[in-house]
């Protein structure tokens, strides 16, 4: 299977939507050669603006460009944006609901070997309890793409999470991409495995795992975290009884938080969660954090049997 | 709005009324910030009054000047004066901070005239350095002023966006320090010095002129003078008093964010009155 960063995608659509929208502007906090923000600098340097190792700056600055009718998208790596100016977000995006575009690569274990400081764990828990925000986690390169045309065609605040790591492509440029709306990749009537971003592969691969053992599970891309599909959650649990729940992401506040909190108001039914369990990551190769982490597919192939084994 | 032979002498009677209007809204409301509200209303006369291109009957409209307000905690001020200069019915101050009310506890863009929410600080001079940026790319006059408050600028933000100006020539933003010496624990140079300020900024590459900040005269050149720097963003340091106008209230920390009761605002409409 073809493997390309999700980062990959946003840095191209963005010079395509440049071409056809001159009031899209970019903002980097000097990362733009990892974010991919540099091909539209390269592309038009008129309309970007590195503005230095200055985050807060970049958030608050993008708000004030909105004045003028322009676009902004603000890049940096995940942990930069929403941890370092959270206030900027919040205040000067959020609850001035400025039409900013907040997207951030680098978030995850799958960062590596940079260690925990950069692999940020949390965005989605942060962004997603901010007002007027919708928080998206694009599944493949392609998906990346769709995603980035409709976080810009949408007006008001987005927050969107590219991967640094290359990302199995498992979507077809023909599938659909609306914002809040999940896509079904697999069928199944035992279990649910909801996930987004790079754990749709992990999951799809736990599909296969547990096909073998007579489990027929039905995979989820929840490439919107906010606002969250809650009648995609419903039909689930109603037609397979069990949900699971997988993200590169700390377990408190994100994809599963979400995912629980419709279950528990609509439709009760065992759930479990694959996640980073309340700890910082550390050095290493992505697979080796992502097995040392608990997030493979035979992490969710135990929890889908779990979350079975509790229907009884 | 054009530029008139300007009076300084009716500026003068309106700042007073502003002061009675503060002061009246902050009783009523029980709570707010009169401090910060007082030493900055002949700043914002001189923009509202003088410099400023801008339309009460338009808030919106596009020609107009862009004032964000990041000191968001002088919100009676800054209503004070939007009432006074016709944005909205001054009797809509007595609503401040009420429940339903659009006059919010920090400044809010649903007040007609309002350009930004604000009220954490150390926000504002990015917002307007994006609202700069954005006017150079259109060719487009208008000029953005930024007022913060001398302990805000004790953010770490404000000089991440004072670099930004400087760096990228930004010679349509004006900053304006409501330097009134005092913050809400006590004198700002004690908490953490700012000294030396206007170092601080040329420093970082801006043009710098320092004013008393409650005399029209002087705001009105060095707001004058802003336009005429080119390939540079224009700071204006102005030496204000906290509490300015009511003589227990001048330079007392402890005015910074307590409304005064009916008696104190009797006293202090009493010394406003004999001016």
């Amino acid at each position: 299977m073809e493997m390309i960063p999700t980062r990959d995608g946003f840095g191209k659509e963005i010079v395509e939507l440049g071409k056809l929208n001159e009031k899209i502007v970019v903002l980097s906090g000097d990362l733009e050669d990892a974010t991919r923000a540099e091909y539209f600098r390269d592309a038009f340097p008129e309309r970007f603006f590195n503005l230095g190792i200055a985050e807060q700056d970049v958030v608050g600055t993008a708000a004030g460009l909105t004045f003028h009718g322009f676009i902004p998208l603000a890049c940096s790596f995940a942990v930069f944006l929403t941890n370092r100016a959270y206030d900027m977000i919040r205040l000067d995006v959020c609850y001035n609901n400025r039409n900013v575009k907040v997207v951030c690569s680098h978030a995850g274990l799958t960062v590596g070997e940079d260690g925990a400081s950069a692999q940020c764990l949390e965005d989605f828990a942060i962004m997603r309890v901010l007002p007027n925000i919708k928080v998206i986690c694009p599944v493949d390169v392609i998906e990346a793409k769709k995603a980035t045309r409709a976080i810009i065609s949408e007006d008001g605040p987005m927050y969107m999470r590219t991967s640094r790591a290359p990302l199995p492509v498992i979507t077809k440029d023909s599938d659909p991409f609306i914002i809040g709306k999940a896509n079904v990749i697999r069928e199944g009537k035992d279990v649910s495995i909801i996930g987004c971003g790079m754990m749709v592969s992990e999951a799809l691969s736990a599909a296969e795992i547990l096909k073998k053992e007579n489990i027929d599970a039905r995979v989820i891309n929840m490439h919107t975290i906010k606002p969250i599909d809650q009648e995609m959650i419903i039909k689930c649990a109603k037609e397979t009884g069990a949900i699971v729940s997988a993200e590169e992401h700390q377990a408190n506040g994100g994809l599963g938080s979400a995912i629980a909190e419709v279950l528990a108001k609509t439709t009760p039914v065992p759930m479990e969660m694959v996640a980073v369990n309340d700890t910082f990551g550390e050095s290493g190769s992505p697979q080796e954090l992502l097995k040392a982490y608990h997030l493979k597919d035979v992490d969710i192939v135990k929890a889908a049997k779990k979350a079975i084994e509790r229907k009884k | 709005m054009t530029k008139k032979n300007i009076d300084i002498d009716s500026l003068k009677t309106q700042a007073v009324e502003i002061r009675k209007e503060i002061l009246e809204t902050l009783q009523l409301a029980g709570s707010g910030h009169p401090g910060g509200s007082l030493s900055a209303v002949e700043i914002l006369i001189s923009l509202y009054g003088y410099k400023m291109n801008h339309n009460p009957q338009s808030p919106e409209w596009s020609g107009r000047d862009y004032l964000i307000v990041s000191k968001g905690h002088i919100s009676p001020g800054v209503y004070a004066t939007l009432a006074s200069f016709g944005y909205f019915p001054k009797e809509e101050l007595k609503t401040f901070r009420k429940f339903g009310s659009r006059l919010q506890g920090h400044v809010h863009h649903k007040v007609p005239g309002v350009e930004f929410n604000t009220g954490s600080l150390g926000h504002g001079l990015s917002v307007a350095n994006g609202i700069a940026f954005g006017a150079k790319m259109l060719n487009k006059p208008n000029k953005v002023f930024c007022l913060m408050g001398d302990g805000e600028i004790q953010e770490g933000s404000v000089w991440e966006a004072a670099m930004t100006a400087s760096h990228h020539k930004l010679d349509n933003v004006c900053a304006i320090v409501d330097y009134n010496k005092v913050q809400e624990n006590g004198p700002t140079n004690d908490i953490k010095n700012l000294e030396p300020l206007a170092d601080k900024w040329r420093s970082f590459g801006w043009h710098t002129v320092e004013v008393i900040g409650h005399n029209f005269g002087a705001l009105i050149k060095a707001l004058d003078q802003f336009g005429t720097i080119e390939g540079k963003p224009f700071v204006i340091i102005a030496h204000t008093i906290k509490g300015k106008g009511i003589s227990f209230m001048e330079g007392e920390s402890k005015w910074h964010g307590k409304a005064p009761n009916s008696e104190q605002l009797a006293e202090a409409l009493k010394e406003l009155n004999s001016e």
